[in-house]
Order: structure tokens, then sequence, then C-alpha cells
């Protein structure tokens, strides 16, 4: 198994962190993992991404352009990444602020309302962990137990009392994803 | 001895090296994209520690230096910067070889010429294997491919830098500075204790004893026979790093009718480029620098008498690709492919540059 994930949106929404969670998920579970941010001036109130892999196997580039699964949490980078999915390949968004949909007859399309659900249950701090359960119930990479112990590694101590909001943060996105084309 | 694992930058990896590694002092100055060499650094407070010395100079000049000092005081001590801080520290570099300094400056290159661009390149190549500063000297040029290597080519470093007494640049890049990994991270080895450096760096500067005459560290010498014979001693270490101490890592090359040369974040590209191709049919392999000098001469030489062409890849407009074709000696097309000014090749770059160079060629 190898799972090339881009993870896209505005700096702040907790993009570069969710895919630490998520690689730090897939270390605990003994899987081999990478992480490549965009860095420098696009991350300071621009857009932000990161590029994640999880694999059974030894990863040979972090560098990569063509991904398994797409998620998207904002127009500029549905715009730049839809494209980038293999075909086969899911893509998963938050419909917030989208005003072009995707719009591919060859990829497998989810969306997740996580600005809006977030700001329902208060949860906004959690927001990007919604998102990232609404990814593991379309492709399961890590399993829950692991997240947790990747929450453990890659919070600081002082935030170790938020980790069960984010589990429910989790849980929440499992629950309110939705499919929007499936092949 | 169990090795624990992190998940970490290439940055971070330099930073939790040079501290598990004894290193006594590190001197430099912020620049993207290694910032975080120092931040890590700044956060782990190892001078609470190990005694390791961490300053923020007032510039890159006055890094390395500092570097000299410490260095001519037979301490382990380091630099790190990106391109355009490097190039300020050409003068110290020269200094560091002409005087016989061990050092270690790290370089996560960054696209220029001038300040350029943040994002990564390698076109770096050339000031860090043919001088950069003035003078016949040669720097050992570890090119790191992973976070891993980010790390253990830090104790390298200072093996080779002791045991030649001679400057050691790691010559990264900002992507493989910028990416977390997974990484093992091994038992603290102590700083040296005084009686430790003398044995270790007898020609160090620091107190002399009544029992041996001043040890002077300098690149001078107006007396030009001298100054010929020192260079001849320093061409002789370079001939036996040559010798000695190249590295390289062979890929997917025992049946491989072409090969790519890369090395540092080209080389994983190209990992990923020859999965694509071999999905085509194409036997295509890898050569991966480790060392940049001394340069795998002859092992660029046996791939030259064996395959159908080469494929230099690394992002510059072709700088690498000049060594190559010198130990290739025209027994093969070599062609340069590579993306620069702070952008990355794709994998399917790197396969669809090979397939119109040099395959249909």
């Amino acid at each position: 198994m190898t799972e090339e994930i881009i993870i896209a949106g505005f700096g702040g929404q907790g993009v570069l962190s969710m895919g630490k969670i998520l690689a730090y998920s897939g270390a605990m579970q003994d899987k081999e993992v990478s992480w490549m941010p965009s860095y420098g001036p696009e991350m300071r109130g621009g857009t932000a991404n990161v590029s994640v892999i999880i694999s059974d196997e030894r990863i040979s580039s972090p560098i990569i352009s063509q991904f398994d699964t797409a998620i998207i949490l904002n127009q500029q980078s549905l715009d730049k990444f839809e494209k980038t999915v293999k075909p086969g390949g899911v893509l998963l968004y938050d419909p917030n602020g989208v005003f072009n949909p995707p719009t591919r007859k060859d990829i497998n399309i989810y969306k997740v309302a996580a600005t809006e659900k977030a700001s329902e249950l208060g949860m906004a701090k959690v927001f990007n962990m919604i998102v990232l359960g609404a990814f593991l119930e379309v492709k399961p990479v890590v399993t829950e137990e692991f997240i947790e112990k990747g929450l453990l590694k890659s919070l600081p101590e002082r935030h170790h009392k938020m980790i069960p909001e984010n589990l429910k943060a989790v849980q929440t996105g499992k629950t309110i994803v939705e499919t929007v084309f499936e092949l | 001895m169990a090795k624990e694992l992190k998940l970490m930058k290439g940055n971070e990896a330099i930073a939790e090296a040079a501290i598990r590694s004894g290193c006594d002092g590190y001197f430099g100055y912020p620049i993207t994209p290694q910032s975080e060499v120092m931040e890590h650094l700044m956060i782990e407070k190892p001078w609470e520690t190990t005694g390791m010395v961490v300053l923020q100079a007032e510039s890159e000049t006055s890094s390395i230096n500092m570097v000299y000092g410490g260095a001519g005081a037979g301490k382990k001590v380091m630099t790190s910067s990106s391109s355009p801080g490097i190039s300020l520290m050409q003068e110290g570099l020269t200094y560091l070889a002409g005087a016989e300094l061990p050092a270690l400056v790290v370089n996560v290159v960054r696209g220029g010429p001038g300040l350029g661009t943040i994002q990564p390149s390698q076109a770096d190549y050339f000031q860090a294997v043919k001088g950069g500063g003035h003078g016949d000297y040669q720097m050992y040029v570890l090119a790191p491919a992973s976070v891993q290597e980010m790390y253990d080519f830090v104790f390298l470093g200072w093996e080779i830098a002791f045991k030649y007494r001679n400057p050691v640049m790691i010559l990264s890049d900002g992507a493989i500075g910028q990416v977390m990994e997974k990484l093992y991270v091994g038992p603290h080895i102590p700083r040296w204790t005084e009686e430790e450096l003398r044995k270790n760096a007898p020609w160090a500067s620091c107190g002399k004893p009544a029992d041996r005459d001043h040890n002077i560290i300098t690149s001078l010498d107006l007396d030009s026979a001298k100054q010929e014979l020192h260079n001849h001693k320093l061409q002789a270490k370079y001939r036996e790093m040559e010798e000695k101490e190249v590295l390289f890592e062979t890929i997917n090359c025992e049946d491989a009718e072409y090969i790519f040369v890369a090395y540092g974040s080209s080389a994983r590209i190209a990992q990923k480029a020859i999965q694509l191709g071999r999905e085509k049919g194409i036997k295509v392999g890898l050569l991966r620098l480790i060392t940049l000098f001394p340069f795998p001469k002859k092992q660029v030489a046996e791939f030259s008498k064996k395959v159908k062409g080469m494929l230099a890849v690394e992002m510059s407009a072709g700088q690498m690709v000049e060594d190559v074709r010198l130990a290739a000696e025209f027994r093969c097309p070599v062609e340069h492919f590579g993306r620069y000014g702070g952008i990355i090749h794709t994998p399917h770059e790197v396969l669809e540059a090979l397939e119109e160079k040099i395959i249909k060629g």
C-alpha cells in the first residue's frame, strides 16, 4: 500500500498540522511516511499545502506531482490540484467557499461540510480533524488507535488535554462525509 | 543500543545530530530554508546539558570566522546557512582549508543567483566542489538524500574533518531540509574532554604545555617554496580522499540500459522516475552520488562502458553533468536535465527527459 496525498487550503486552516498528525499516526503504525510542506511566502496569509505519503515500502520520492487523494479546503486549491489526482483516485473537499465544484468524471469525489459543522458545534479549533475524519472514512490508511498515538506524539504536552476533542472531531468527520460522485 | 524513532525535518535532524555527536559549538545566522537548524538548537538548549555553545552571530561572515577560531582550538564546531549566506562564507572556507582546520558547514541550497528564491535548488554544486573560495583547495562534500542522512552525515562529517584536518560540507537543499521523515537517533556521544582533545587534535592551539613547541594555525607563508610544499601536502590529502573516501549508491543498476546520475532530492525524484520507467519496460537505474567531492569517477567510467546513455538529473542549468561527462569520456551519451530557479522537477518530467534526450536521442 502506498497512499500519496495532497492537503491544500488557506494558511491557518491547520493544513500542515493535519498532515503532521496523519504522518505521525502512520509512523506509529510502523508505516513509512513523508511530509513535504510548501514553505515560504505562500504560507503567510496565502495558500498552504503539504504532501503526505504513507506506505508499506520505502518511499522513493517525497516530492510528487500526482496524488491518490487530494484534500481540498478552498477554491484556489481546487483549481490547482483537481487535475493532479490520479485517474481512479479520490478528491475530498469542503464546499465552504467553493463556487466552482469539481467536475472530473474519472475520479471519486466526496465532500465534507467541515467549516459549517465546526462552527455549528463550536469546534473551530479542531476543524482540520473533522476533515481528517472524513478522509479516514473514505480511505482508512491508518486506524483510529494510531490517530490517538499520532496526536500524543505530534502535539506538545500542554495541548494533550485537547486530544479527546480532536478524536471527537475525527468521529464527526466520519459521519458527515458525503459521496458526490463515485466510479 | 536501541535506537529511538522520531519524525523530524531534515534541518532539525542536523541540529539533533550536532547535539548527539558531541559538537562543541554552533555559530550561525538565520536564513530560509535552513532556519530550523538554529531554531531546534535554541529549543533544545544544549548549553544546559552537554555544554555545547549555540550562538547567533551578527552575520554569516562572523559565523564562519567563529568557526575558524573554534576549529583552531581543536573543537568540533559547525555552521549552517543557505546559498547567499554560504557565498559570504567563502573567504572563511578557503582559510579553513589553507590552515588545515576541521569544521562542518551545512548548505541547505536555495535558488539563485543573488538573493534568488527561497525554494529548493542544486545550483551550488560548482561552488561546493570546484573551490568557491580562492586557491587550490577542496572540501569533502556530502550530499544527503533523506532526513536520516542529514543526521548520519553530521557524525561522518566530524570523522572525515578530523581525519584529514579539512572542512567538510553537507550540501543539502530546501526540499531535504524541509521534508519530515522517520529518523532513528542513537545515543549521545559526549563532547571531548580537554585530555581527549589534546590527544585527538595534537595540532590544536589550545594552550602550550612546556614539553612541545608552539602550535601555529595559519594559512599564510610568504616563502613561496614553503607554500608550494604546503600545497603539495594539501593535494596529497585530496588524492587520498579520492582513493579512500568515495561514497555512492547504485539502485536498480544490475540490468540497466540507462542510468540516471543524481544526488540529494533529485536522486529521490529519480527513484520515482525509475518506478515509472520500469512500469513502461524501460530498464533504467540510478547512480546516486553520496560524495560530490571526491566524485565517483571510476563508477561513472564503468557504467559508461556498459550502458546506452546517462542522464544527469540536477536542479541546476547543468553543473554536475560536467563531471559525469569528464568521467564518461564520450564512451556513451551523457545529457543533462533539470528545472532550476527554485522549481523542482517532477518524476514524470525526469522520465520524459530520458525518453526524449537519450532513448530517442
